[in-house]
């Protein structure tokens, strides 16, 4: 184990899997050698050289398009967006290219594509530089989303993103650059489709991913000193779902809140609370709750980001919501 | 072409308002008195100054990440800017927007824009809706260097020229898109020389000199007014600052920047007014102390209202708060 931030997790994992596999290259704005937005990519041009390293104009169509044929043709490219706010930029090359040309065209290609991002808000960045939008991703067939929520899970999930044969996006949480933590040393893989239990408990369940793990985390610690047990699963993969990790935790705890950054509004706790009513209603023995961020785009003004944005105290208002512990 | 004298030192007055505001900026941002990301326009005055000072009230402009210095060119207050990027209710989007998206609708100012190269497509729209309207009102679409790569600007660039409409793109090439240069960017030499793709004019004038890109600016403007069509203005400048605040701009080379802060726009025009006998040094002074004396109030203001209430989350949103919103 070696202790690293979430950046350096980025950057040793791009660099083992570059290592490995000649196929692997990354291609995204300002990822030269003058230094990326956020610091992960920095040193790797130096390593890898301009040819596996490639600084892009700011078209983000054709950083996003050339991955499809990049992959296509055989490579497994990883293209970086710095903010998934500009996703919108190049939402045909996801759409309608890079999750359905392997079907469209019956098979006759892989796409191991790894389109490789931020989300997140809770820095007064504002309304286009702060969005989590994984759930625009998940209602499209033909891609897989994951999310990370620490550095050892960014090491270990972009690793196996690029070496994944289907279209893979992988969503980091800005709020989380800061953060650091042990991480495994040399290859790590952590396998796309298996939620985490990052904490068990026997009440409730809270179910969540990316940023938001960590408000949980917070909000169970508050929990058991009012005599609640709340268990924690980090989903980390969307698309595919771990819907056995989710139905094993309320075999337990009867209550499940699910919460995220993102808006509620056909958000993905639709989808973990649509499954979960039509495949598990029998599990439940109270409604289930959502704490997510309001249905408007994300406010500047520090004085309404906390208006905004789900928190621990939502958590728990949520959880006592259910009539587990006597307000 | 003549620029008198009120032209001229009302320039003069723009460009050292917009200085004042972006370096107050920088220092309550260091100071953590001001939260956000700021782009600072110090350095690239002469355009924003240049431009706006041939255009009416009734004309518009779309702005950029980069955005402070088209407001107040083209009339924003600054109080309430500045209460904006502070957060507070009385900033012009209520605190909701900040520094990336300040706008002032009733002086022509669609927007600064979070999106590089989202102004484009939006300045031709605005300038469809003046020719559709029979008005002879122009727009004015400000972008940089690094977004000219973006497919909005030549899907912009052609719709507009097919379509004969009044806009002008003023490119604001100040070298680099981030930290990428724009010899690295773009294969072609300038930006200018892109407009013989659409077949359009494309001038290139040095960004730094308020009447160069004044007189450019006119050329084109008149030309749009005049129903002729769009024009590619390509400004050449230098941001003092780096990306946003906080980049310490290693990438810039120490020559050119040493080159470029001689060629500061501000004291260069300075020296030209006091040299052409256009303005003696009191007038220069009163004019600094004037603006100065102005961001000093725009910051009390700021400091001295309110942050806004969480309700206006939900204002703006939809012309009526859909039911659906309250849970039952
Ligand atoms: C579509 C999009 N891609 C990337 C970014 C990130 N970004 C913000 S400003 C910027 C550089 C813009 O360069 P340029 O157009 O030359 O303007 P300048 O900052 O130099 O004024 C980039 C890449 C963005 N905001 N929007
Ligand atoms: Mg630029």
């Amino acid at each position: 184990m070696a202790v690293m931030n979430l950046r350096q997790a980025i950057q040793n994992a791009m660099d083992i899997e570059m290592g490995r596999d000649p196929r692997v290259f990354i291609i995204g704005e300002d990822v030269g050698r003058n230094g990326c937005s956020f610091g992960q990519y920095n040193g790797l041009p130096d390593k890898y050289g301009d040819r596996r390293v490639v600084n892009a104009p700011i078209s983000e169509s054709v950083i996003t398009g050339m991955g499809v044929g990049a992959a296509a043709a055989g490579l497994r490219p990883v293209v970086h967006h710095d903010f998934i706010d500009f996703l919108g930029c190049c939402f045909d090359e996801i759409l309608n290219q890079a999750a359905k040309l392997r079907w469209m065209l019956g098979g006759q290609m892989l796409m191991p594509l790894t389109i490789d991002v931020f989300a997140g808000g809770g820095s007064a960045s504002a309304s286009q530089h702060s969005q989590s939008l994984e759930a625009l991703f998940t209602h499209i067939p033909g891609i897989k989303v994951v999310t990370t929520s620490s550095p050892a899970d960014a090491k270990g999930l972009l690793a196996s993103a690029i070496r994944d044969d289907d279209p893979v996006m992988i969503i980091h949480n800005k709020g989380l650059l800061g953060m650091t933590g042990e991480v495994p040393e040399g290859e790590y893989l952590i396998p796309i489709g298996k939620a985490n239990v990052v904490r068990e408990g026997s009440d409730v369940t809270l179910v969540s991913y990316s940023r938001m793990v960590h408000e949980c985390l917070g909000a169970a610690d508050d929990l058991a000193k009012e005599g609640v047990s709340a268990e924690v699963i980090d989903l980390r993969s969307l698309v595919p779902l771990d819907k056995e990790a989710i139905f094993a935790s309320l075999e337990k705890t009867g209550r499940l809140v699910i919460v995220h950054e993102a808006v509620g509004k056909s958000g993905f706790g639709a989808e973990v609370a649509a499954v979960v009513a039509e495949e598990a209603l029998d599990l439940l023995d109270a409604p289930i709750r959502r704490v997510t961020a309001l249905f408007s785009p994300v406010p500047y003004s520090a004085a309404l980001e906390s208006a905004y944005f789900p928190d621990k105290s939502k958590v728990i208002s949520a959880v006592k919501s259910l009539g587990l512990v006597k307000q | 072409m003549e620029h008198s004298k009120e032209v001229l030192l009302e320039i003069y007055r723009t460009m050292t308002r917009i200085r004042a505001f972006e370096e107050k900026g920088a220092e309550l941002a260091r100071t953590g008195k001001m939260h956000g990301t700021l782009h600072l326009y110090s350095g690239e005055e002469a355009i924003a100054a240049g431009v706006c000072s041939c255009l009416r009230e009734t004309d518009r402009i779309t702005s950029t990440h980069r955005g402070h210095g088209h407001c107040i060119a083209k009339g924003a207050d600054v109080k309430r800017m500045m209460a904006e990027i502070f957060g507070k209710s009385t900033g012009y989007s209520k605190g909701k927007g900040g520094s990336m998206h300040i706008a002032d609708i009733s002086k022509g100012i669609i927007g600064a824009n979070g999106i590089v190269g989202a102004g484009m497509p939006i300045a031709v729209g605005v300038a469809f809706a003046q020719k559709y309207q029979n008005e002879d009102n122009v727009t004015v679409a400000f972008f940089g260097d690094g977004a000219t790569n973006r497919g909005t600007f030549h899907e912009s660039v052609n719709l507009a020229a097919i379509l004969n409409l009044p806009v002008v793109f003023v490119c604001e090439n100040n070298h680099y898109g981030m930290s990428t240069a724009f010899a690295y960017h773009s294969k072609n030499k300038t930006v200018s020389q892109r407009a013989q793709a659409y077949d359009i004019p494309g001038v290139r004038v040095d960004g730094n000199d308020p009447v160069a890109v004044r007189e450019a600016a006119s050329e084109a403007i008149i030309r749009a007014r005049a129903g002729e069509g769009p024009t590619l203005v390509e400004c050449v400048t230098w941001r003092h600052h780096g990306h946003f605040l906080g980049d310490a701009g290693l990438y810039k080379s120490p020559e050119d920047e040493k080159y470029w802060r001689g060629h500061d726009p501000i004291p260069v025009f300075e020296k030209k007014l006091l040299e052409e006998g256009i303005a003696g040094q009191a007038e220069i002074e009163a004019v600094q102390a004037e603006t100065n004396a102005e961001i000093t109030e725009a910051v009390r203001f700021a400091e001295e209202s309110s942050y806004p209430e969480s309700s206006v989350i939900f204002e703006d949103l939809y012309e009526e708060i859909p039911a659906d919103f309250f849970m039952r």
